[in-house]
């Protein structure tokens, strides 16, 4: 066994073979932290001076363990992880044998830490899974063993903890493994080994146990030492760009990080989601060119024609490309601290591509500890669904299972910027390709002068009773009667048609934004000036619906009248019944409203009179709208293309 | 002795290529983007894989160099060496306000003059440029707490992490989204092992100061530490002697708070071999790492890098 010092030659040619990276995983009080410290000490790859501080530290937070050390102080690094006895994120360990070179990602339990297992599972080939021999399989092996199979690793090791504790009796043992292997199997992992620990002691970890004789396999090191952790490649050449480079007039090269497949010099290669083709002229690194390149690798690309091709485009092979769309199947697995709602928009990043993305619909969600699937309207905090997404544009994509690069995304919410999902790829939905947009004559310019004006949205948002519906119909009747083509389109009467099935609910809120939006949208097309006059609590809705126009169609108006003002107000006795509670999710009272951070119009509604704010807001819109009236044809130099 | 599949790329081949991957997505992803450059080995691979990660192109981002104005002379020396080169910029940042204050980690003792010329110096340096992304050599075999931390690790706007709070982070998929006044710190090298630095270095032949090679230098026995003295501006306290002892370096730092260790490794196979059966820690080096086992999580929490 490979314990102590390591000889130079052996270090180089630890450097020549394949490092294993691996997870451990298991629950609270499995000695998980303790299994990883003890290994790390059997390896020989605890210094000195390390040691002195673990003895220390041992002393002073167990009197009760004598001079025995408690090596899971090797590895819990935060003070707030020292102070409660529990892993809180994933720790990162380094260590080599004579054999191999490993890296270990030690991950929390805690079903409130998922994400940082998940995290820590994202890179790995192979986990430890750990389960304490007196209480058998739990709810959280379940958990740890499902969320391993669900980021793409196909190896457990399941470790029997605390064996000594049950008299080391094989029994025990043999009902634990053939339990889990069932297991195992069911939730889609390839290969299970399992063996009988003692974690403090080291027994079956650094060294087969003399207690434990009916046991005749390989000691834990020795099975990471020797095990088959080769991850299928890719087979299709597949290179997301990831910057252009350009120093000079001369030069001009893709650089980035092939995720599939090999590259040859001469090779005929596809630019996607596009469709432009080109041969590849030279494979550039710093340390010369090459003949070919594969999976893994850093390189600079160069093309044998110029091409319009950009960060976020995937450079594949011709005769295999990439399958590209904007709509697919996956599993996403929530770590956001507010809800997922259907239909509020993310950025999506993929590769290196990043495309604003909506969950369309949650086919079902699965509960983590038992895989059922369940309906869902939304998803919480580590929770996992089964979702259709649709993106803005289309991307060139694998599936998961065939390429973690092109099928792994991750979800990043718009405001508060933090990585609020993962997700796994599954399958296109091939109806998004198939769904083309219809080129029509007539634009929207054209629309617009002939009713002599440049169409717009002014979408006023506010709490109930601010006044939005006021001052929109000030300025609509003023408008008209000046001879502008418009209209008002109000939430509370929409609700009573096309958003008639929808309540107030904050899944029901986004969607209720969208289909407004939606429809403002095509009224600006259609040459008009849209009034839209909706409570519209969340920014990040607001922000969608600005989304869908051109720079300067959409004006955001703030309706800014205090909540006691609207209360005081409260000309549909409204805030009275929510503060009965007759009425639920009523926005300022029991559902947020979250402020413009910068409108395009801000109006501070207390003290002032409605027509005199219509009348100001008219003003400064007159200037804006107005176009030459143009009723001959749509025969003008912009439309005749 | 079971044959391994032969194997493409070796284990430095794809710690390289990871950290290209890092370089390209920083350049990419942020408005100005800079190199912390520490001038140590750690600085000197990562301004190795700058270099490899652009080329043929010049690096994208400047260096930027935390002068406490207590470094080895031989470190200043290699440093303007580097910007003597002329492909990538140099900036160095002194706190003025310190000098002025006449800080000094020999009077002041380690923790206010890191504070003060290190951790203050560096968030006066990145408001100064408006920095934001800082590429670090820091690597999570180092000490505990960076052992936990992200490759892309936020800062809010006043620089502190929050070790309780991290951004999960997935496969080789970086969230580079922040706000403005926020930042992120980004370390390429985090999966590499002290081991795979000078492996590295030696297989491509990077240059590094001439301090980690075992030579006989003026030092002082200090609390258990060889201490160098390096300048005029040393402080012998009553009954230290300076002897010449044949010493080397595996940490550099501000001189007056760096042991060196006896050595007589004066080559990268001689410092290699040594390291193999080597039985303590990179890190021991340092004064400033010797307080409670927790403090590298306080400063970084800081600010510190």
């Amino acid at each position: 066994m490979a314990t102590g010092t390591v000889t130079p030659t052996e270090v180089s040619a630890s450097n020549a073979k394949r490092l294993l990276r691996f997870i451990t995983c298991g629950s609270v009080d499995d000695g998980k932290s303790t299994l990883l410290g003890r290994l790390l000490y059997d390896a020989g790859m605890v210094p000195e001076d390390q040691l002195a501080v673990l003895t220390r530290d041992s002393r002073k937070l167990h009197a009760e363990l004598g001079d025995k050390l408690d090596f899971s102080l090797l590895t819990d690094g935060l003070d707030a992880e020292r102070q409660q006895g529990i892993t809180i994120d994933v720790a990162y360990r380094y260590f080599h044998t004579a054999r191999r070179s490993f890296i270990v990602a030690d991950c929390p339990g805690h079903e409130q830490y998922t994400r940082n297992m998940a995290t820590g599972a994202s890179n790995a080939e192979l986990a430890v899974v750990l389960v304490d021999a007196r209480k058998g399989l739990l709810t959280q092996t379940r958990r740890h063993t499902y969320i391993c199979g669900l980021l793409g690793i196909r190896q457990v090791v399941l470790a029997v903890n605390k064996m000594d504790l049950v008299g080391y009796d094989q029994a025990v043992y043999d009902a634990i493994a053939d339990e889990y292997c069932v297991l195992a199997k069911d939730l889609g992992i390839a290969r299970v080994q399992c063996l009988p620990v003692v974690a403090p002691t080291g027994e079956n970890v650094g060294t087969r146990s003399s207690c434990m004789t009916w046991y005749d396999g390989p000691c834990l090191l020795e099975l990471l030492e020797s095990t088959d952790a080769t991850i299928a490649q890719a087979d299709d050449f597949r290179m997301p760009v990831q910057w252009v480079s350009r120093p000079d007039q001369s030069f001009r090269g893709y650089a980035g990080t092939i995720c599939g497949g090999r590259v040859t010099c001469g090779d005929e290669v596809i630019v996607q989601p596009g469709v432009q083709r080109a041969r590849i002229e030279r494979i550039v690194t710093a340390s010369g060119d090459l003949l070919s390149a594969s999976s893994g690798q850093a390189v600079t690309l160069c093309l044998d024609r110029e091409l319009d091709a950009s960060r976020g485009d995937v450079i594949a092979a011709a005769l295999r490309p990439a399958p590209v769309a904007d709509q697919f199947n996956c599993h996403l697995l929530w770590m956001g601290d507010a809800v997922l709602l259907p239909n509020r928009t993310y950025v999506l990043k993929i590769g290196t591509r990043e495309v604003n993305a909506r969950v369309m619909s949650i086919k079902h969600k699965v509960d983590v500890n038992t895989q059922a699937k369940l309906a869902a309207r939304h998803l919480e905090l580590n929770e996992v669904g089964y979702c259709t997404m649709g993106m803005d544009g289309a991307i060139a994509f694998e599936s998961f299972a065939t390429n973690p690069t092109l099928g792994g995304f991750i979800l990043i919410d718009r405001q508060s910027n933090a990585t609020v999902a993962c997700g796994m790829l599954d399958y296109a939905l091939g109806r998004s390709s198939n769904v083309q947009w219809q080129h029509v004559d007539i634009d929207k310019v054209v629309r617009g002068r002939s009713k002599g004006q440049h169409p717009l949205c002014l979408w006023f948002t506010g709490l109930s009773g601010a006044g939005k519906s006021t001052i929109a119909n000030l300025v609509e009747r003023r408008l008209h009667v000046l001879g502008y083509h418009t209209y008002l389109l109000d939430g509370d009467n929409v609700r009573h048609g096309i958003n008639k099935d929808l309540g107030f609910t904050p899944e029901d809120r986004v969607e209720n934004i969208r289909r407004i939006a939606e429809v403002a949208h095509l009224m600006v097309d259609a040459g008009l000036i849209v009034l839209v006059s909706v409570i519209s609590p969340y920014r990040s809705e607001r922000r969608s619906a600005r989304e869908l126009f051109a720079e300067g169609e959409f004006m955001e108006v703030f309706v800014d009248t205090p909540l006691e003002e609207c209360e005081r107000r409260d000309a549909k006795g409204l805030y009275q019944k929510a503060r009965a509670g007759l009425i639920r999710n009523f926005t300022g009272i029991d559902a947020p409203y979250e402020r413009p951070e910068s409108p395009d119009v801000h109006l501070h509604s207390s003290g002032q009179h409605a027509e005199h704010l219509a009348e100001q807001l008219t003003e400064r819109l007159l200037a804006g709208i107005a176009a030459p009236h143009d009723v001959v044809d749509g025969d003008t130099e912009e439309s005749a293309e | 002795m079971t044959t391994q599949s032969p194997q493409r790329h070796s284990h430095l081949d794809d710690l390289e290529a990871e950290s290209i991957h890092i370089f390209r997505e920083v350049a990419a992803s942020f408005q100005h983007p800079v190199m912390l450059y520490s001038i140590g080995k750690d600085s000197s691979v990562l301004l190795h894989l700058l270099r490899k990660a652009f080329f043929p192109a010049r690096p994208p981002m400047p260096l930027l160099h935390v002068d406490t104005t207590w470094k080895f002379r031989e470190m200043i020396a290699f440093r303007d060496e580097v910007a003597a080169a002329g492909d990538v910029e140099v900036l160095v940042h002194i706190n003025e306000e310190g000098v002025r204050q006449g800080i000094s980690p020999q009077t002041h003792g380690a923790t206010v003059h890191t504070d003060v010329m290190k951790t203050l110096a560096l968030k006066q340096a990145l408001d100064k440029y408006r920095f934001d992304a800082a590429i670090g050599g820091a690597r999570r075999d180092e000490e505990k707490s960076r052992a936990k931390e992200r490759i892309f690790s936020f800062r809010n706007a006043q620089h502190r992490w929050d070790p309780k709070s991290q951004r999960p982070e997935f496969w080789h998929t970086y969230n580079t989204h922040i706000r403005k006044g926020e930042s992120v710190r980004v370390f390429p090298l985090s999966n590499w092992t002290e081991m795979d630095v000078w492996l590295y270095i030696q297989r491509e032949n990077i240059p590094v100061v001439p301090l980690y090679f075992a030579k006989p230098r003026p030092v002082v026995e200090r609390d258990g530490a060889l201490i160098m003295a390096d300048d005029d501006r040393f402080l012998l306290q009553p009954d230290e002697t300076v002897q010449m002892r044949e010493v080397r370096f595996r940490t550099l730092g501000c001189y007056p708070l760096t042991g060196a260790v006896e050595s007589s490794a004066s080559t990268l196979a001689e410092i290699i071999d040594e390291m193999a059966r080597s039985r303590s820690s990179e890190r021991q080096g340092r004064v400033i790492d010797q307080d409670p086992s927790a403090s590298m999580e306080r400063k970084k929490q800081e600010g510190y890098f």
